[in-house]
């Protein structure tokens, strides 16, 4: 459930020191969305807390996503990245309001199958069989590889797309996923 | 002749330009084969029936394997970033390719330079990058669903990932959504926006509108907005003017569907059959028939 964390705002056991959540904080830049993605996975793993934002303009690259951390935690991030070899390509001080990733589900019942939007990515399941029969939306690469990949399999036994996925759109449709595993064991 | 710029969901899928066939099952370019599902072979699929149907060459392709990390992207772009300068199309569709900045900067400056100047049609990605790079109005059409739609009238999101809530929330409101887009300088020339009613706007506002027949399956099925996209970019290849094409391409899109009697777990591929007869049935119709006539010719 790590991935929803940071859109309930939860409380790692190592809190920011900073009252206003921006002059303190810096963010971490990675080479590319896969990365942010473990990198999100490894920080929040061992306990720090950190929030997946949109990058401010000056260091937008594309397909972005960048995590935001405590800079007085800095060395010790650092530390932990590097050990698992997933060192960032840049740290920044957070000057600007981050843009926040969308938060707003769009649950449609067609009876038979259930359908969940999360921002442009659309994941159907059958709910008798548990088997992903759609994934529409979406415009980065990675989305027809993630449908090849998922569609046609059971929710037990489909890759999730926070493990295979590289972008926004694939990291949209891992909260489309985990709304419908929400749905699903409800 | 149409060009079609995108990505196929492999990494071993080598950097390849050519011209592409379509048995009704898989595509082919030189030795490589390719499933169709959604995507840009969807778009491929529906381009190739859709040029048959009115007899028109298939398209033109520049295709690489990307499953996301945007390595083949940055190939595709560097090089038809090389090769454009030395060839012609009328019309170019790009699709499927990983938002890169600095990429897309070079391209759009071969791209306005080209004489003459190809009509120039965006959809997923590679739209999303125009918008967020602030060029959009340097296109002829975009082709966002509704949800897209929502992001190009956010000013502040540089991907649909990052649209603001009370923007998101006014889904219903197609034409607030096209007015702000518009506004903002976030929309092309045309929009087509693609959902439960299909429509084509410009910065006038709506042009067109399309909602026949309605089939609310198909908003769960994978690749539909791609093949919408292929359509209208062959009938714009073949001199339709674009608001006969596109309301020709909606028409088109919307029949394929319903001829395949679509659940939520349709494929595709299951829609891609029945575009032939689809498109012959539409074109058949005034006023599309006459102009048939005249482009073909």
């Amino acid at each position: 459930m790590a991935l929803f964390d940071f859109l309930k705002g939860s409380k790692g056991k190592k809190a920011s020191p900073g009252p206003d959540g921006h002059c303190d904080r810096g963010i971490l830049l990675f080479e590319n969305t896969g990365e942010v993605i473990q990198a999100e996975t490894i920080l929040k793993r061992e306990g720090w807390t950190i929030r997946v934002m949109g990058p401010p303009p000056e260091v937008r690259q594309g397909c972005d996503l960048v995590i935001e951390f405590p800079l007085i935690e800095q060395l010790d991030i650092m530390r932990t990245l590097e050990a698992e070899k997933l060192p960032p390509l840049r740290i920044v001080p957070v000057t600007s309001p981050l843009l926040q990733p969308v938060d707003i589900f769009h649950v449609k019942d067609f009876g038979e199958y259930l359908m969940v939007r999360a921002a442009n990515m659309k994941l159907t399941i059958d709910k008798k069989t548990g088997v992903f029969v759609n994934i529409s939306g979406g415009g980065c690469p990675d989305v027809p590889f993630l449908a090849a990949s998922m569609v046609g399999r059971t929710i037990a036994d489909a890759p999730s797309p926070r493990d295979i996925g590289h972008t926004l759109c694939g990291y949209a449709l891992q909260l489309a996923y985990e709304e419908v595993k929400r749905r699903c064991s409800a | 002749m149409l060009c079609i710029a995108g990505t196929v969901p492999s990494n071993d899928f080598p950097l390849v330009e050519g011209v592409i066939s379509f048995d009704g099952k898989r595509m082919r370019i030189g030795t490589l084969n390719i499933d169709v599902n959604r995507g840009t072979p969807a778009l491929l699929a529906a381009a190739v029936k859709a040029s048959e149907a009115i007899g028109r060459p298939a398209p033109f392709v520049y295709l690489v394997g990307d499953t996301g990390t945007g390595k083949g992207s940055h190939r595709l772009y560097a090089h038809m970033t090389e090769t454009l300068p030395d060839v012609s199309f009328q019309t170019i569709t790009f699709h499927y390719l990983q938002p890169i900045v600095h990429r897309h900067a070079r391209l759009l400056e071969v791209l306005r330079n080209m004489n003459p100047r190809p009509r120039l049609i965006a959809d997923a990605g590679y739209m999303y990058m125009a918008k967020m790079s602030g060029e959009a109005s340097a296109y002829d059409l975009f082709t966002p669903d509704v949800g897209e739609l929502a992001f190009l009238a956010d000013e502040k999101a540089p991907h649909p990932f990052y649209t603001r809530g009370f923007i998101l929330h006014e889904d219903n409101r197609v034409p607030d959504l096209i007015a702000r887009a518009y506004q903002h300088r976030n929309a092309a020339r045309y929009l087509l926006v693609k959902g439960k009613a299909d429509y084509l706007a410009d910065a006038s506002g709506i042009l067109e509108t399309v909602d026949s027949p309605v089939e609310e399956a198909l908003e769960a099925i994978g690749g539909t907005g791609d093949t919408l996209t292929g359509l209208v970019s062959v009938l714009v290849d073949a001199g339709y003017e674009m608001q006969e094409a596109a309301v020709a391409a909606m028409r088109i899109n919307r029949l394929a569907g319903s001829y395949a009697r679509p659940t939520p777990a349709t494929q595709i591929l299951d829609i891609i059959e029945h575009i032939p007869r689809a498109c012959r049935e539409v074109l058949a119709e005034k006023p599309f028939a006459d102009k048939q006539q005249e482009h073909i010719a």
